[in-house]
């Protein structure tokens, strides 16, 4: 099955390259952005058909290797219809 | 012990690109060659100190130190640490340090954004007992180089008061003169409380950002590396 893990800094941790960002968005004219945040994205193919296993695999995966839970957050999707 | 009986192991990894130059530094220092050590390796031979050189390990794919910090030779490592050996992480080896979890914290991107690489100052912190600064002399000035774009230190506050408190700070950027030029702010990428180095809680494992293993002759400007290298090994031997 397909997995989507999608990592992001934990609040209050400083991410200069999202306000790196946001300053060029509102010198280009997009005065309305405020705060920008960059994360990253892992898509997965797992040999897995459970989705309650899955979910625990892949969260130990995070905690293991995929994330560094001192400045990263994690949320695992399983997209439907799979 | 005597310098030259020392047994020292410098790790590779694909992408280490330090390892020769800590290596040439280590063996002017006591005149034995440390052995280089394979990152699939399972084992470390009796080691008196274990050294993960700076570099790019994995090209710093994922994280810094990320995948170079889950590599087999990671294990024998973290048991030589559990039984009181030494070990020292400059730079890169600084990233894969906190990855594994001996050293808390972790470096994020420069403030600046931009990769550094010039000379900065260090003093010498005062900490609790370690080999690595226990030969130098409290408050002295250090300049050497820096070269890398992860070197923010960052750990949340409680993380970074334990580390004030238990005198784990061993080198912070400083502003204070130098017989080289810096060309730059003393602290050249946003670290908190100006940390360019520190020590686990029982002093046995060292982390640095500045590259010491680059400042050990004239020729290649200074030799202020050389300094903070004698005063480890020397510290290691007695």
């Amino acid at each position: 099955m397909q997995v989507i893990v999608n990592i992001s800094l934990k609040e209050g941790v400083l991410d200069p390259q999202g306000q790196a960002i946001g300053r060029s968005l509102n010198d280009l004219g997009f005065k309305e952005v405020g705060e920008i945040r960059v994360g990253k994205q892992i898509v997965l193919e797992v040999d897995e058909s459970d989705p309650a296993r899955l979910r625990q695999r892949v969260a130990r995966m995070c905690e293991t290797l995929l994330s560094n839970t001192v400045i990263e957050d994690y949320e695992i999707e399983i997209p439907d219809g799979q | 012990m005597s310098l030259s009986s020392m047994r020292i192991a410098i790790l590779v990894f694909p992408g280490s690109n330090c390892d020769r130059d800590m290596m040439v530094a280590i063996e002017r220092l006591t005149g034995r060659r440390p052995a280089l050590i394979w990152h699939k390796e399972n084992t470390l031979d009796a080691a008196d100190l274990v050294i993960v050189p700076g570099g790019f390990s994995f090209g710093d794919y994922l994280r810094c130190g990320a995948l170079a910090a889950r590599s087999p030779i990671i294990d024998a490592v973290l048991d030589h640490a559990a039984r009181g050996g030494a070990v020292m992480g400059i730079c890169n080896g600084f990233q894969v340090l906190l990855e594994t979890g001996l050293l808390p914290g972790v470096l994020v991107q420069n403030a600046g954004l931009k990769y550094v690489c010039r000379n900065v100052t260090l003093s010498v912190a005062q900490t609790v007992e370690s080999p690595f600064t226990s030969n130098l002399e409290l408050g002295r000035s250090l300049t050497m180089p820096v070269a890398h774009n992860e070197g923010n230190y960052f750990a949340d506050g409680e993380e970074l008061a334990r580390l004030q408190d238990n005198g784990q700070i061993a080198f912070r950027y400083t502003n204070a003169p130098s017989h080289i030029p810096t060309h730059g702010p003393a602290n050249p990428n946003g670290s908190a409380l100006d940390i360019a180095g520190i020590v686990s809680a029982n002093g046995r494992v060292m982390g640095m950002m500045p590259h010491p293993e680059r400042a050990i002759s004239p020729e290649l400007g200074g030799v202020d590396g050389a300094t903070l290298l004698q005063g480890c090994l020397e510290a290691l031997a007695s």
